[in-house]
């Protein structure tokens, strides 16, 4: 009998990756998945936070994909690791503050050290050629198969057939001819194939799969780096910039303003952490308070919030003030109009 | 039979998915966990994990501002 191969695929939850898996399990090998968690998904996350978003069904798209192939899915937690690939990358950034290929580079790398681990033959992307601008273009391809010590061991079953044989297809454990030759940026193949295996309402990420392709996002990254004066983070940080308005009044100031009841709630988990207040007399944010926080820094924070809330026309609103000790008291303020908030206080 | 319990109030999924999968992997088949979150993703993500692993959800109890979920961690393969 001849030995069962075992092959992880990097599971993204997008269409890619699950085609990707599926075209090596037709061949008889034992795949399973594995999802890596940079804190920068675009999964999960705000789906949970935003009350609007409530409505919508609640899913991991990754969890979906391995229901769908019927495998075994692992959740690799790399916050931490990850942060020199989002700090300092060899390849530069994508359009925004995404890594793309260094990404690639350290998944792909990640994933050759749990091959070992767990006696596992080969590693499954669903990487094609000319897909996206920086991280897929045949040179790119190179690049990562080298850089993270995969080589050859690293197979790409939607763009197999214009890549020179792996190793498992040299080894006869996968048929290159029944794998694809799918390039560019046509989504078509990928429909079609998806249409062929029955597989139904599959995640379409617009951009990218992470929170660093979104322009926002990374300006608010680049301010929370700059007003630090390091190029650094921790899982807080960038849990934090995915909610709420951000508005920097002062260069030693930043407010983190509830945009709605589901991102109170969560920004109330951080009530120990930073000064933050409330309107007292009238239905409004929970707004927390980043930076200096001198009486001039609360009388400003309190003005805005005041803005923001349902006394945004009254002519005082009453806002409470809480340090991180659970002290609190109350501030009188006149809300501060509209037209005295300059466009480039929100980040 | 042991029943361990962990915290995973205040983080967003899928990080009590990844703690709730790092617990399983130091326990016995047959052993109950708790996982108390709340995130309420983990109403879906937690039991779809399980499913996918062979774990069997108990019981999913909701109050104001937690969710407990009970997981039978099921044979290893
Ligand atoms: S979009 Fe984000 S997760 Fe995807 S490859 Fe680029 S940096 Fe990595």
């Amino acid at each position: 009998m001849t030995e069962q191969r075992k092959a992880v695929a990097l599971i993204s939850g997008g269409l890619d990756s699950l085609l990707a898996a599926r075209a090596v399990m037709d061949q008889g090998v034992h795949v399973e998945g594995i999802n890596f968690y940079t804190g920068f998904c675009v999964e999960g996350h705000t789906h949970a936070i935003r009350e609007k978003d409530r409505a919508r069904p609640k899913r991991n798209n990754a969890l979906w994909v391995a229901e769908q192939l019927g495998i075994r899915l692992h959740i690799v937690d790399i916050i931490d690791e990850y942060m020199d690939v989002v700090i300092n990358p060899q390849h530069g950034y994508g359009t925004h503050l995404n890594p793309c290929l260094d990404c690639k580079v350290f998944m792909v790398n990640k994933a050759r050290e749990w091959i070992v681990e767990h006696d596992f033959d080969f590693i499954i992307t669903g990487e094609v050629i000319g897909q996206r601008p920086m991280s897929q273009r045949k040179h790119t391809m190179t690049v990562v198969a080298r850089d993270s010590g995969a080589g050859d061991r690293l197979v790409r079953p939607l763009c197999a057939q214009n890549l020179p044989p792996t190793l498992p297809e040299q080894k006869g454990w996968l048929d290159r001819d029944r794998m694809y030759g799918f390039s560019g940026r046509s989504r078509r193949p990928q429909m079609a194939l998806a249409a062929k295996y029955g597989f139904e309402d599959y995640a379409q990420p617009a951009g990218g799969c992470c929170f660093l392709t979104d322009r926002q996002y990374s300006v608010k990254l680049e301010d929370l780096w700059k007003t630090r004066g390091r190029r650094e983070y921790d899982v807080d940080d960038i849990m934090l910039l995915k909610v709420g308005r951000h508005l920097r009044p002062r260069a030693d100031l930043k407010l983190i303003v509830g945009r709605e009841e589901g991102e109170n709630r969560f920004l109330e988990g951080y009530r120990k952490r930073f000064v933050h207040m409330l309107p007292a007399s009238h239905v409004g944010p929970l707004v927390l308070l980043d930076g200096n926080t001198d009486a001039n820094a609360i009388e400003l924070a309190a003005r805005l919030t005041a803005r923001f809330s349902k006394g945004r026309d009254a002519g005082q609103v009453t806002v409470e003030v809480n340090d991180r000790d659970g002290n609190s008291r109350m501030l009188a303020v006149r809300p501060m109009p509209a037209d005295e908030i300059p466009a480039d206080w929100y980040l | 039979m042991n029943t361990a319990t962990i915290d995973a109030r205040h983080l967003l999924c899928p990080l009590p998915v990844i703690r709730t999968q790092d617990a399983v992997a130091d326990c016995r088949p047959g052993d109950h966990l708790q996982v108390v979150c709340t995130d309420p993703g983990v109403m879906h993500d937690i039991p779809a994990w399980c499913r996918v692993h062979g774990h069997e959800v108990c019981a999913i109890e909701r109050s104001d501002n937690e969710i407990t979920i009970e997981i039978q961690v099921g044979e290893a393969d």
